[in-house]
């Protein structure tokens, strides 16, 4: 009988934090651009430049850290990690080691059975990215682009609390949902503003002590970060089983391959000489500052959803769509405010929006369409003064153009006609046309008058209110 | 004609000003000094005539039209290699930065331009500051203009031994352990090392930061006072750079100070002092005694630790400074490599000196895992203690005196062989930018040999004043001290 093993994870996750320019200096950090466009003396590691901190940067990892309940140090301080490699160009990385910024929090998760626990935030540290190395295999050399270089980072440790990849990914969605809820970054796993590392071990069920770890890295969706868990389980499993012993390294997860190699062990652990650096002064953080970073902090989801039921009466399955992004919710409320109408709004937001949004591969972030569009679009279609299809065909037009519809209606023609004399007029043709429905209708095929609408709606072209027209043909039937 | 070169900045400034003399005519004969001496004393590194010349008819027009009016407005100047110039050769002195030209100027620079002075070029150094003798330079010593056997100091021996040559009219040095007032002192010129983060380290290249400052290598304290006033300024872009509000300096040139009060430390005088040495700093306190000031002997703790705390601590962040000089982006690379780690070891093997390797392996040591708390987080400790001490006697003292250096300049070639006692050298100066004192060293007279000693005046953090006001008093008392031979040869022709 095989032995029973739990599975202990704790994760490793670096955030880019949405600040318009780097952590030390006053460069870009927007994505793209030629290389080496976003760079200047400090971030390419000039001889004589030095490092100032972006203040938004503190003020942001302090967000998070409040947000996921942790200590905020009031007398944090930078280091210097120091390893020589070109996509690092002062061969040291400005990072957090002896007194990071957050210490000692803990977030709630649930999964999708509903069970409920805490994982705990072992700490946060702020952090420089390095530049990225291109290797020309035309020309057989390297070249480096610091446009990346000093690109603001936190990186959120997690205490070995998670037991499944059900339990990462809640942990994860709702690191992501707390981020992007305070604007401290859009957390895109995909483009790399959200990267997790996991640590695993295995130790028997019932066991007190850890087993060997093993980190894993290049994980690039939560699809990779559970199969990575499942396949490292897995080989971890198969050692021991084999009495073998698990060795401590550093391990890149090929998802495709469905398998992971080892990169670096412990044994070649190089040695970093962490030391306070000179050019920083350590920061301080005051009560009065705390206080004014809290009270900026948004509504989190759960209190939005909360409010959502309470206020606007929604049904669940609305609120847990429509809370999914920030971007989604403040389009939500921003409308409602103005047009009062939420279950409407809801329904082109959690419908149409989320629709065009795949058909796109968009995020919510990407939308341009303003709330007053929107809300004027539902007053169209409210007045009667658009039909439904219309209203979809404008829609789209918004979507992709953020088109004023109140105006766009007017240039293309599209109000529905409503001139009850012009109606009849087209509806006689269209019965005259086609005595056939017309015996089919007398006969008792009601379907027969769906054609007919139809056939009005199209000389109509779709300007025609459909319950008129119904309402007309019967009659003159 | 008169001779120009015996003018201090100051005194030059005026000339310009009353149009005796034209910004052309004072460059000309700074540069016909150089063309003079510079073969003998070796004290820049790269000269920018043209350059100078087009800069030197920039500065006078705006002088002609009244739009520049400042104290060192058409003043020749020389800046220590390791202050970033844009456009202009910055090595440190290290053929690791052989070709290193920056994209832009060290902040205490721009401040300078703005001031109208006339940059002439870079001045030798020990290589990225570390050495006492400027004997470490890639590209060969300089010598004592007052005795070309000798060295002139270091690591600012460049700086120091041009204004006492009248290759220029005042310098800029840095100041890590001593490398303004010790070569000042060899020198027999006026150096100040001013309050940490008083002057702007931006664009200064880092040997230890927390202890690296700029300041005024000069011909008298006057000058001093006023090329430090004109390079202070806050600086957002240096985040150890202090807000002040007392940098007015130059309104501390007061010929006075009768109830100030000045400690003799005992540790200062005893074993290993040069007796020459000695006696005139003592003497110098007499002086100042008989203006009016009160002299007291007192114990400053903690000396003998100053030295294995200054190394374990500007060597660790040399280790981590010196880091990015790579080959991969600027600088020396080695030739024929044929991947990376050998590309960075070679280029770092070849391209760096032996004493910064030697502080590099000192420094990368005291960091690894396992050594850190034993030395370098012990180290912070010391230095705060020392800090400390200092803060215990100016509780009771405005300033406190002592020699810069245990003796006069050495013979050339008879420290590099034995850095113990290089380093054992900086033990009276060390101690002051361990704790971020401000430090003026000024000169009080000669030895036997005719070299130069000097006298150092140490005072609390942002306590300038009470410095360049006793610097000064003590100089109206001493008189015009010797013009070098270097320059006053210049009239037997």
């Amino acid at each position: 009988m095989a032995k029973q093993y739990e599975t202990v994870i704790g994760l490793e996750v670096h955030v880019e934090l949405a600040t318009k320019t780097k952590i030390f200096c006053g460069c870009s950090t927007a994505f793209g651009g030629a290389p080496n466009t976003h760079v200047c003396p400090v971030c390419s590691g000039m001889p004589g430049s030095l490092p100032v901190l972006n203040k938004q940067v503190l003020e942001y990892a302090m967000a998070v850290g409040m947000a996921l309940n942790c200590d905020i140090t009031r007398y944090a301080k930078f280091d210097r990690k120091n390893y020589f490699y070109p996509d690092n160009p002062q061969n040291y990385q400005i990072s957090q080691l002896y007194l990071p910024i957050c210490r000692n929090g803990k977030v709630e998760i649930e999964t999708a059975d509903g069970a409920k626990k805490f994982v705990g935030i072992h700490e946060i540290h702020m952090e420089e990215d390095a530049g990225k190395l291109i290797h020309d295999e035309w020309e057989d050399c390297s070249l480096v682009d610091y446009n990346r270089s000093g690109v603001p980072l936190i990186e959120i440790v997690s205490e070995p609390d998670m037991r499944s990849a059900e339990e990462v990914i809640a942990y994860l969605e709702k690191l992501r949902m707390t981020i992007q809820y305070l604007g401290a970054s859009d957390c895109k796993l995909q483009e790399g503003s959200m990267r997790a590392d996991v640590n695993l071990s295995l130790r028997e069920v019932g066991a007190t002590e850890f087993g060997t770890r093993t980190e894993m890295k290049n994980l690039n969706s939560f699809k990779a970060i559970a199969n990575a868990i499942k396949g490292e389980t897995e080989r971890q499993m198969d050692l021991l089983e084999a009495g073998k012993s698990v060795v401590q390294e550093t391990r890149r997860w090929d998802d495709t391959k469905g398998e992971s190699y080892a990169m670096r062990s412990k044994e070649d652990a190089q040695d970093y000489r962490y030391f306070p650096d000179p050019d920083l002064t350590p920061i301080v953080v005051s009560q009065e500052w705390l206080d004014e970073i809290k009270a900026r902090e948004p509504e989190f989801r759960p209190e939005k959803m909360a409010r959502y039921k309470a206020e606007f009466d929604l049904p669940d399955y609305d609120i847990e769509i429509i809370t999914g992004t920030k971007r989604m919710a403040d389009l939500f409320e921003a409308t409602t405010a103005i047009c009062n109408k939420p279950k409407k709004v809801s329904n082109w937001l959690m419908v149409q929006t989320m629709q065009l949004l795949k058909e796109e591969s968009m995020d919510a972030e990407d939308i341009r369409f303003s709330p007053e569009h929107l809300a004027s679009l539902i007053e169209l279609t409210d007045s009667k003064a658009i039909n439904s299809s219309v209203a979809k065909e404008v829609f789209e037009k918004m979507f992709h153009d953020d088109i004023d519809p109140v105006q766009y209606v007017e240039e293309n023609g599209l109000k529905t006609v409503n001139d009850e004399g012009a109606l009849r007029k087209t509806i006689e043709e269209i019965v005259a046309a086609n005595p056939q429905s017309v015996e089919d209708y007398h006969n008792g095929k009601e379907k027969a008058i769906g054609f007919l609408v139809g056939q009005t709606m199209k000389a109509m072209k779709g300007k025609a209110d459909p319950g008129m027209v119904n309402q007309i043909l019967k009659e003159i039937l | 004609m008169e001779n120009l070169l015996k003018l201090s900045a100051v005194e030059l400034s005026t000339r310009i000003k009353n149009k005796e003399v034209t910004v052309r005519e004072a460059v000309e004969a700074v540069f016909a000094q150089i063309d003079k001496t510079e073969e003998t004393y070796n004290c820049y590194v790269t000269l920018d005539r043209e350059g100078a010349l087009v800069r030197a008819q920039e500065i006078q027009q705006q002088i002609d039209a009244g739009t520049l009016t400042g104290p060192l407005a058409g003043v020749p100047v020389a800046i220590k290699d390791n202050m970033c110039t844009e456009g202009m050769l910055t090595t440190c002195s290290s053929k690791i930065l052989y070709n290193f030209i920056p994209t832009f100027s060290a902040e205490a620079v721009l401040q300078l331009e703005k001031a109208g002075a006339v940059v002439l070029g870079k001045t030798n150094m020990d290589e990225f500051a570390m050495g006492s003798t400027t004997e470490t330079s890639a590209f060969g010593a300089t010598k004592n203009p007052w005795n070309e056997a000798h060295v002139p100091g270091g690591s600012s021996g460049g700086s120091a031994a041009a204004v006492a040559a009248g290759e220029c009219f005042f310098a800029l040095g840095s100041d890590t352990g001593g490398s303004i007032r010790q070569p000042a002192s060899y020198c027999g010129v006026v150096g100040m090392k001013p309050t940490y983060g008083t002057v702007s380290r931006y664009g200064l290249i880092a040997y230890g930061s927390s202890l690296d400052q700029i300041g005024p290598i000069c011909k008298d304290v006057t000058d001093c006072a006023t090329v430090l006033e004109a390079i202070t300024c806050h600086d957002p872009k240096d985040s150890t750079s202090m807000q002040r509000e007392d940098t007015d300096f130059t309104s501390a040139l007061v010929d006075d100070v009768k109830g100030m009060k000045i400690g003799i430390p005992k540790d200062y005088f005893g074993e290993g002092l040069d007796p020459q040495v000695k006696e005139k700093v003592l003497a110098a306190a007499e002086v100042l005694k008989e203006k009016g000031a009160v002299v007291e002997e007192f114990d400053l703790a903690l000396v003998k630790y100053a030295i294995p705390t200054y190394y374990t601590i500007a060597d660790a962040e040399a280790s981590s400074n010196l880091e990015r000089f790579d080959g991969v982006k600027y600088g020396y690379r080695a030739k024929d490599t044929d991947e990376l780690h050998q590309m960075y070891k070679r280029s770092r093997s070849e391209g760096f000196g032996p004493e910064v390797k030697r502080r590099i392996m000192l420094g990368s040591f005291v960091l690894s895992s396992g050594y850190y708390d034993a030395y370098y987080l012990k180290a912070l400790k010391v230095k705060a203690l020392i800090k400390k001490a200092f803060d215990e006697a100016f509780a009771k003292y405005d300033v406190i005196l002592g020699p810069v250096a245990p003796t006069t300049a050495p013979a050339l070639g008879s420290s590099l062989s034995d850095p113990m006692k290089m380093y054992l050298g900086d033990i009276y100066t060390i101690s002051v930018n361990l704790a971020g004192l401000p430090g003026i060293s000024v000169p009080c007279g000669r030895d036997d040999a005719g070299l130069p000693i000097g006298l150092q005046l140490i005072g609390d953090c942002f306590q300038e004043k009470k410095l360049i006001r006793m610097a000064y008093t003590y100089e109206c008392a001493r008189g015009q001290f010797p013009v070098c031979r270097a320059i006053t040869e210049k009239e037997g022709r």
